[in-house]
């Protein structure tokens, strides 16, 4: 990215950033002088990959909010992986599971006709639809797998959301022989129907659960509860960047290898790194994980996707970073869909993976250095980059990853043809196929 | 001293110990809520723990968990809470304390919580969610204003630990007698005596016994060793039949309820 276009975007920010204190007035938000909290002290442009600190803040933000009976289980999990990260055999035996069960390293693709389509940039796909079990979630749910053992725990608990996490935590159990209970939102169950199915099919007890909005959010009170009386022997696979630290930490390093392969794959192929690198963001693991290792490679511009659902209005989006403010939920502090007295907002999207309304604490972190600048796509738009991708490319994204697509194809059209866009093609959309039917029928009729 | 260190200092040295009840604020309404913690105070409970309904409270079991949804479902506001504690303060002395999440007091704003709730006659507040470490800022703010700051020690909680939560702690330490989310229990745990029994002997702090005490029985086994027992989900339970009952009935029932554990209580202490 050159200085200008460099200047111009974290103007773009900049600009935003005035502007939201107004919007959040009509988004079930106290006006910015009636709300009492600590401003950021971070400057733009400071990100930092050595974060977070000991006590799991990444700048202001994570932190540990739990119940006691949960710190043991996560000061245990804390010092497990600092030994596990220096263990050579640890890292060695990950990295035979990714190269030789999950099929890494994933392909960078050159997306050449979609592309065309745009008129502008080149587009490359980071293929992680094309890992075991078709999502990048296996990454992270194998290095875990194993930490429970090394921890000699005996069972493990998962939540899911559009189900990916479950399957890949049902798959990561089943190749170890760990008992495996994956908690559900009793909606997404519903949305998600191929998933539960091969979950059960590979051993996994899948429990809907009813309480609240039925989706991802639930799912994870549910998770924590079991975890709450099982924590002696259980331990807790999350799926995402979020929850108490360490959790955010040791989520994004195992996804990390999303971002080394891009760079290296970029460096091979292209002969530079990317311009911009573009990823969907919910709880935000994939987008994590890709961003991470070019967080110090300051000409590489990074836009993070939300979920922009039906329009702007509280209970339409799932969009914590564009519309939210910075709050606790799930054990960390940050940015997140609340009301005036902190209750946590329902929020909406078409795919259940985003369908979330916190987001993991160093996204926010990125946010308040300005390293990312988060956008949002709505529903319809994401299904157009679903499409698109499909008739240029014959490849069918998963719903979440389709966010990321109709965006990047807005964002390359706008840009020159020498100019590099890799977006992170998170997983494959085999399973939204029945409810992208019915939602393209509600749409003609 | 807060209403909470008066408390104990008058039951230690009448030798005898403290009856919590705690309900959820607005289950039904609000105006029940008020008559439940009317009807507590004249049957003799030392203090009432006053829930504030939570979006996503992940240590409670699935009676609490309804309750706070039921009154969530009618939209009732921090605001209404505070105001119709406020309006207890005339007419009832029984101590009320808050069972609040860290999420609710930190979008409210730390010294807001404490002033507002101070101004409503609460003396304190239990945070479920705010560990040792991340509670410094609010603790020193309640420490300045003499609002008690009740943290929990558990039975994961490494002994070390204990002593330094014990040392941040004001009114009294909760010790939660299960590894577990609330609900009633038929059995508590055997090491509960040797763990409250060894704590006791760290702080001075009373110490109150809640999570899974449900039962007579268990107020026997407790309250030799303990300054206090708490009982959520047996009383919430009792509750939640007020959206089909006549409320008076219900009224009576929580009231006896809580006479019948006060009694074994009483005589437990002498």
């Amino acid at each position: 990215m050159n200085v200008v276009a460099g200047a111009q975007w974290l103007l773009e920010y900049r600009l935003d950033h005035l502007r939201r204190p107004t919007e959040n007035r009509t988004n079930c938000f106290l006006a910015p002088d009636e709300i009492h909290m600590s401003t950021s002290t971070t400057k733009l442009g400071e990100a930092s990959a050595n974060v977070p600190d000991e006590a799991g803040r990444f700048g202001e933000f994570g932190g540990r909010y739990v119940p006691e009976t949960l710190t043991r289980a996560l000061d245990e999990l804390s010092a497990e992986y600092s030994k596990a990260k220096k263990d050579a055999s640890f890292q060695s035996e990950l990295e035979g599971l990714w190269h030789n069960y999950v099929g890494r390293p994933s392909p960078l693709y050159h997306a050449k006709r979609l592309s065309e389509e745009c008129g502008g940039a080149q587009i490359w796909l980071k293929r992680e639809d094309l890992n075991h079990t078709g999502a990048h979630k296996i990454n992270n749910t194998l290095g875990q797998a194993l930490l429970t053992m090394r921890m000699g725990k005996k069972r493990v608990i998962a939540e899911t959301g559009a189900g990916q996490h479950g399957v890949a935590t049902a798959t990561a159990c089943a190749r170890f022989g760990l008992p495996c209970v994956v908690y559900m939102g009793a909606e997404d169950v519903r949305r998600q129907a191929p998933n539960v199915f091969s979950m059960k099919l590979l051993g996994a007890e899948v429990r809907p659960v009813e309480s609240g909005s039925r989706t991802l959010r639930d799912a994870i009170n549910e998770a924590m509860r079991d975890w709450m009386s099982s924590v002696e022997d259980t331990h807790y696979i999350i799926g995402s960047v979020v929850g108490p630290h360490p959790f955010p930490m040791i989520v994004r390093d195992f996804q990390a290898v999303i971002g080394r392969e891009t760079r290296e794959q970029s460096l091979h192929r292209i002969g530079r790194l990317p311009d911009l690198v573009v990823a969907c963001v919910g709880g935000g693991s994939n987008a994590a994980g890709m961003f991470y290792p070019f967080v110090e490679d300051r000409d590489v511009e990074m836009i993070g996707i939300e979920a922009g659902g039906r329009g702007s209005e509280p209970g339409d989006h799932a969009s914590p970073l564009s519309f939210g403010e910075p709050g606790i939920l799930h054990g960390s502090y940050s940015y997140v869909m609340q009301d005036e007295d902190g209750q946590t907002c329902d929020v909406h999207s078409m795919s259940a993976g985003l369908d979330y309304p916190g987001v993991g604490p160093e996204h926010s972190y990125w946010k308040a250095t300005g390293r990312v600048r988060y956008t949002n796509c709505r529903d319809g738009e994401a299904m157009k980059g679903f499409d698109a991708l499909a008739r240029c490319e014959g490849i069918l994204p998963a719903l979440e990853s389709s966010h990321a697509i109709s965006k990047t194809m807005e964002l390359a059209a706008a840009r020159s043809k020498d100019e590099v866009v890799v977006v992170c093609l998170s997983g494959r959309g085999d399973k939204d196929a029945n409810e992208i039917a019915r939602l393209k029928e509600k749409a003609n009729s | 001293m807060s209403d909470i260190d008066r408390l104990f200092t008058k039951l230690r040295s009448e030798n005898r110990k403290a009856f919590m009840p705690f309900i959820t604020a607005g289950d039904p309404d609000l105006e029940f809520s008020a008559d439940v913690i009317r009807e507590l105070a004249a049957r003799g409970c030392s203090m009432c723990e006053v829930g504030i309904p939570y979006s996503d409270p992940i240590a409670d079991g699935p009676v609490i968990q309804a309750s706070y949804t039921r009154a969530l479902d009618k939209k009732i506001k921090l605001a209404q809470i505070l105001e119709m504690l406020d309006g207890l303060q005339s007419d009832v002395s029984m101590p009320r304390v808050t069972m609040v999440s860290y999420a609710i007091i930190y979008r409210h704003g730390l010294e807001c919580y404490v002033a507002d709730a101070k101004a409503a006659g609460v003396a304190g507040a239990i945070v479920p969610d705010l560990l040792v470490e991340e509670a410094d800022e609010f603790a020193e703010i309640c420490r300045r204003e003499d609002f008690s700051l009740i943290q929990l020690v558990t039975p994961t909680t490494p002994r070390e630990r204990a002593v330094r939560i014990a040392a941040s702690s004001t009114g009294f330490l909760y010790y939660v007698s299960v590894t577990g989310i609330t609900g009633e229990r038929t059995q508590l745990p055997p090491s509960l005596i040797d763990n409250v029994g060894w704590l006791r002997e760290q702080t001075k702090l009373p110490i109150c016994i809640g999570f899974g005490v449900s039962k007579p029985e268990h107020v026997d086994l407790l309250a030799p060793v303990s300054d206090g027992l708490i009982v959520g989900s047996a009383i919430v339970r009792r509750i939640a039949e007020a959206a089909n009952r006549p409320r008076d009935e219900v009224l009576q029932e929580v009231g006896k309820y809580s006479a019948s554990l006060l009694a074994a209580l009483e005589s437990s202490s002498n």
